[in-house]
């Protein structure tokens, strides 16, 4: 009797233990399965707040500017180069392969509706994540993490129209600019790459790329590149604008920035696509 | 309270009563609590800002100092009690009644937090644009004249990242001061300077007081200080005043806990 009584006392303390493992594991599950939502819903909240401070004055049109020049004018560069390259390996790959079954004359005009359906948008988005999206978000969470949109509210100045909204509208304007750069570059270095260096006639390369390539499938494209925009500079600006813990908060903040940006052009990307074309919803 | 609008973008106060000018309590903080979650902050605090003095608020370490700091500038709304200034509740206030009554206050925070992308200048007028219409000439004459009253307009063009923690100190008062504001709050001004930036920090507090005629409150744990500046004094301690009055009514404190944070710095008024 004096023998099992360590063990008596040690069972309900294992039980105990083990239940407040299950309970942690438990929490701990809820939390992951419930933190995509959390996030969608922190930034439509945002979303929101940019839109009710948007329509009021004052409207600083200086810092529209400066967010166009930034997200803009500073991907110029690499938007074009980009362009140039995945216009020219679709034309590396394409010929190649319609080759097989002659039928390389529709290089101009796959290549020409695959940049102004898909690829234009989309690189263009991912580029500006790439260089002006990581950039806001350290801006914006260094801000932060050093009071600065804590001074802006104590000057009463309301820190979502003066931050946020300029690079909201920035993107929701300039990413569709850049998508337009991104297929006129990008059908010149596929031109190049398949008349210049794999032989095709330019007359056809260009005839049936005007032949196939409408109105209609630059609008998709570029609206498209219009909800990109909104979406990465969005994501950039939440992150940055909620970040915490010092300068290693800001880091894991752009990197959050950075690897929901590219998840969310991706599935926007599918989104779009079906309700455009008005198919493929499950 | 009504907010007075010249149009939208321009929030200005209303007028004070002359009663209310004449008040010698300038804010009157009642039974304030704040909780995160489980923890409980603040748990009740009470205390009376003195117009046209330096009030400091003191207490070791995790307070609760900076949370009454930032209910009291509303960057964050306490779960319940009072905030009068001026006799308006400053806590029951929102959108653009609390927005035009932010201007009431001036804040002067612990690393300054100037806008690291604006020039000095740049940081001193950007209250002035933002409320104000005035000239280019008038926005410059204004900051000029706030930089020179301060010591720094040698300054003006300079980033706040070429200057040295005292003269950002300087600038961040002549920012907070612009819209002559009636409160000026110090979060820990002295935290990390070095003992000679220190006593200049202290004397732009009361230099300020005395050029502006403000009132000073300033959040610290930095007991020489206290005793180089302070007219009124309040003791916070796990989120509760536990003591106030004059320095030397402090240093006689009978409560355990500020005894023993008078005891441990050390400080004497002799």
């Amino acid at each position: 009797m004096t023998d099992a009584a360590p063990t008596a006392s040690a069972t309900p303390e294992k039980s105990s233990k083990l239940r407040a493992a299950a309970r942690d594991a438990g929490e701990w599950l809820l939390k992951v399965l419930l933190s995509p939502f959390v996030e969608i819903s922190a930034l439509f909240k945002l979303l929101w707040e940019a839109v009710f401070w948007g329509i009021r004055p004052p409207y600083r049109g200086r810092l529209f500017v400066e967010a166009m020049e930034f997200i803009g004018i500073g991907s110029i560069f690499l938007v074009s180069l980009t362009a140039v390259f995945v216009g020219g390996v679709l034309a590396l790959q394409l010929v190649d392969g319609f080759r097989d079954f002659g039928a390389e004359n529709q290089t101009g005009a796959v290549i020409g509706l695959a940049l102004a359906r898909e690829v234009g948008p989309v690189f263009a988005a991912l580029m500006v994540t790439s260089r002006a999206g990581s950039a806001m978000t350290t801006e914006l969470g260094s801000m932060r993490v050093t009071n600065q949109i804590d001074a802006l509210v104590t000057m009463a100045v309301n820190p979502v129209q003066y931050l946020v909204v300029p690079r909201l509208v920035a993107g929701f304007v300039m990413v569709p600019v850049l998508t337009m750069l991104f297929n006129v570059v990008g059908v010149a270095g596929a031109f190049f790459v398949a008349v210049a260096l794999l032989g095709l006639d330019p007359g056809v390369f260009m005839d049936r790329l005007k032949w196939l390539v409408d109105w209609d499938d630059l609008s998709q494209g570029l609206i498209k590149a219009m909800v990109f925009g909104v979406a990465v500079t969005l994501i950039a600006c939440r992150q940055g604008f909620y970040a915490k813990g010092g300068a290693a908060g800001v880091g894991r903040a752009t990197n959050r920035a950075v690897v929901q940006s590219a998840i969310a052009i991706l599935m926007l990307d599918y989104l779009v696509t079906s309700l455009v074309l008005g198919e493929g919803f499950f | 309270m009504k907010v007075f609008r010249s149009n939208l973008m321009r929030l200005t106060r209303p007028p004070l009563p002359a009663q209310v000018k004449d008040d010698p309590i300038h804010v009157r903080i009642r039974d304030v609590h704040k909780n995160y979650g489980d923890h409980h902050v603040l748990k009740g605090v009470s205390l009376d800002v003195y117009r046209r003095k330096t009030n400091l608020i003191i207490g070791p370490s995790g307070s609760g100092k900076t949370v009454l700091m930032r209910q009291l500038i509303r960057l964050e709304k306490p779960d319940s009690g009072e905030l009068l200034v001026n006799d308006v509740d400053f806590a029951k206030l929102e959108g653009l009644n609390l927005a035009a009554m932010r201007r009431t206050f001036g804040m002067v925070f612990q690393m300054s937090a100037l806008f690291d992308s604006m020039t000095v200048f740049d940081n001193v007028a950007f209250p002035v644009r933002e409320h104000t219409d005035l000239s280019r000439n008038e926005v410059r004459d204004r900051v000029m004249d706030r930089l020179s009253a301060l010591g720094v307009a040698g300054a003006a063009h300079k980033l706040p990242a070429e200057l040295s923690g005292g003269m950002q100190k300087r600038v961040a008062v002549a920012r907070a001061m612009i819209l002559e504001s009636e409160i000026l709050i110090y979060d820990e001004p002295t935290t990390g300077l070095d003992p000679i930036t220190t006593e200049m920090v202290d004397d732009l507090i009361t230099e300020a007081e005395e050029l502006f005629g403000v009132t000073s409150i300033v959040i610290s744990h930095d007991m020489a200080s206290v005793v180089r500046i302070a007219d009124h004094l309040s003791f916070l301690h796990l989120g509760e005043i536990t003591a106030t009055g004059t320095p030397q009514e402090l240093l006689h404190s009978e409560h355990p806990a500020t005894a023993e944070f008078m005891r441990a710095s050390r400080i004497s008024l002799d």
